[in-house]
């Protein structure tokens, strides 16, 4: 079906004109469409982090800092940077002051307003206990064939035991 | 593994029966919130072994909670690829935990636990993702339901939470209260009468955003549009919840003064193109799933308008899931070509509508 205005485009919506009676319908090509302001679809939005990325990159916020590491997932900011996905929770503590300025951009604040939450006694008691700390890390980094910082975190358990 | 949905009460879409409020045009209502264990890498950095294992530690933290004991468990990593599409189109896990996603294959580990309109995903972006659904506009009774079980699990497994950040998530876009409360809106009137993008506009200047059918990065087809928060930091839950419902019943409000004016001003125009809708659903020997959706909307809106009577919002509501491709070859028994399934939709609306209004 041809535009009814440029008689020239395929139409590509129909509008039912009800400003003026009697009501009449049109079929319009995106062009003559958009002249009339109509948008002929719906557009997406863009995900916030996506733009923000964006922007980081641009402002280079993270240059120089890209090798960052975290000693318990061993990700890096490089790899944040291309996947948008933290390794695990200990990255926020690597790269603190990184993701405190990332969550300024996307949320406009870094400081959590919820619930607070205490993790549950028996387990904070041990969460808080060095050893446990140190069982854990063990655990990742055999899992990660990573044996030189495994042989060191095992020697230091055995001084604590 | 086999899925068995008879075992869910109604194959768990009992959200689609159209008994809360607004359901002519709010579909459903969604809370969902984003926690991690401590002492465990995000899903998509740990291994296998240790995936399994936070599989483990969730299963006994369910079993033991008053709300989620009765939960059944549907290890989503042991599914064929029909299977887990099918639970996705029912809404019941998302894009990322059936593993339909190129980027995102299917993760040992990958898991849900489901429930009446409560649902537990393990090992999705998140070690947890919590989400209650409820039919049509009730943001109060899924945010208490979530509260219930967050707290439930919260004292079982130890959450990963920061002082100043709060909830840590493995997307920053969730960090904070990893919030996410959203509703599937119908929005024909506000479509027909071009207002809907100064609409979706002004939502995004207010930290709303809205997504397709099946949330994020999917289209809008249908006129049906995800309406939810953007941001998850800086505000509490009431209040992110409050505002959301304040947001919903304006757009609410606009969709129903558009289908007012839409009716007045352009009656018989309306009438016609609606009432062309369901004679196409009534008479079709082949419909494409974009096409039933369209047409569907038509029909949902006639239906709204009180242009067409005796058919049921539900059936409705049902009909836009089990014409889904996963669905039809479910009905069917075997996995259908892209023009079976057309056939076999086209069949399924004629059946599902004569059983309604009658021959």
């Amino acid at each position: 079906m041809l535009c009814d205005s440029c008689k020239e485009r395929d139409a590509v919506v129909q509008v039912t004109q009800v400003t003026d009676p009697p009501v009449r319908q049109l079929n319009l090509c995106e062009k003559c469409a958009a002249e009339r302001g109509i948008e002929t679809h719906v557009t997406m939005p863009k995900q916030p982090l996506a733009d923000f990325i964006q922007a980081v990159q641009q402002k280079q916020l993270l240059a120089g800092s890209e090798s960052w590491r975290c000693t318990f997932c061993n990700s890096t900011l490089r790899d944040f940077r291309n996947t948008s996905r933290l390794g695990c929770a200990y990255c926020y503590g690597a790269f603190e002051a990184k993701l405190r300025d990332l969550l300024r951009g996307v949320h406009g604040t870094s400081k959590h307003q919820g619930k607070r939450y205490h993790p549950p006694s028996q387990a904070a008691e041990e969460g808080a206990s060095v050893a446990t700390e140190l069982r854990t890390r063990l655990r990742r980094a055999v899992e990660q064939e990573q044996f030189e910082e495994a042989a060191k975190l095992r020697d230091q358990l055995k001084v604590m035991e | 593994m086999t899925l068995d949905l008879s075992l869910l009460p109604d194959g768990g879409v009992n959200w689609l029966d159209a008994s809360g409020d607004h359901s002519g045009i709010v579909l459903s209502t969604r809370v969902r919130l984003a926690r991690n264990l401590e002492g465990f890498a995000f899903p998509g950095r740990a291994r296998d072994g240790e995936r399994l294992r936070i599989l483990a530690r969730v299963r006994e933290a369910v079993e033991s909670s008053p709300h989620l004991r009765r939960n059944l468990l549907v290890r989503v990593d042991e599914l064929g690829s029909e299977d887990r599409l099918l639970l996705h189109e029912r809404h019941l896990i998302s894009k990322e935990l059936a593993g339909l996603d190129t980027q995102h294959p299917v993760r040992s580990g990958a898991a849900v636990f489901l429930g009446d309109g409560i649902g537990v995903m393990v090992n999705e972006e998140d070690h947890l993702r919590l989400q209650t659904l409820r039919s049509g506009f009730n943001l109060a009774d899924a945010f208490a339901d979530m509260q219930r079980i967050d707290e439930e699990l919260g004292e079982r497994v130890p959450f990963a939470f920061h002082d100043e950040f709060g909830f840590l998530t493995s997307c920053p876009t969730n960090t904070g209260t990893g919030l996410r409360a959203s509703a599937l809106i119908h929005l024909p009137g506000l479509v027909l009468t071009k207002e809907i993008n100064k609409t979706l506009a002004g939502l995004q200047q207010i930290g709303f955003t809205y997504r397709g059918l099946y949330g994020e990065g999917s289209e809008v087809v249908g006129n049906f549009f995800q309406i939810s928060n953007q941001t998850t930091l800086g505000r509490s839950e009431e209040e992110i919840i409050d505002k959301l419902l304040q947001v919903l019943s304006t757009v609410i409000a606009r969709e129903e003064e558009a289908r007012r004016v839409l009716l007045r001003d352009a009656g018989y125009i309306i009438e016609d193109k609606l009432w062309r809708a369901y004679g196409t659903l009534r008479y079709a020997r082949s419909l494409t799933f974009d096409e039933a959706m369209n047409f569907l909307s038509g029909v949902r809106l006639a239906v709204g308008l009180k242009l067409i009577t005796g058919l049921s919002v539900y059936t409705l509501n049902k009909l836009l899931i089990f014409s889904q491709a996963a669905h039809l070859s479910h009905a069917e028994g075997r996995s259908l070509s892209e023009s079976e399934a057309n056939l076999a939709r086209a069949r399924f609306v004629r059946q599902a509508l004569a059983a309604e209004v009658g021959m």
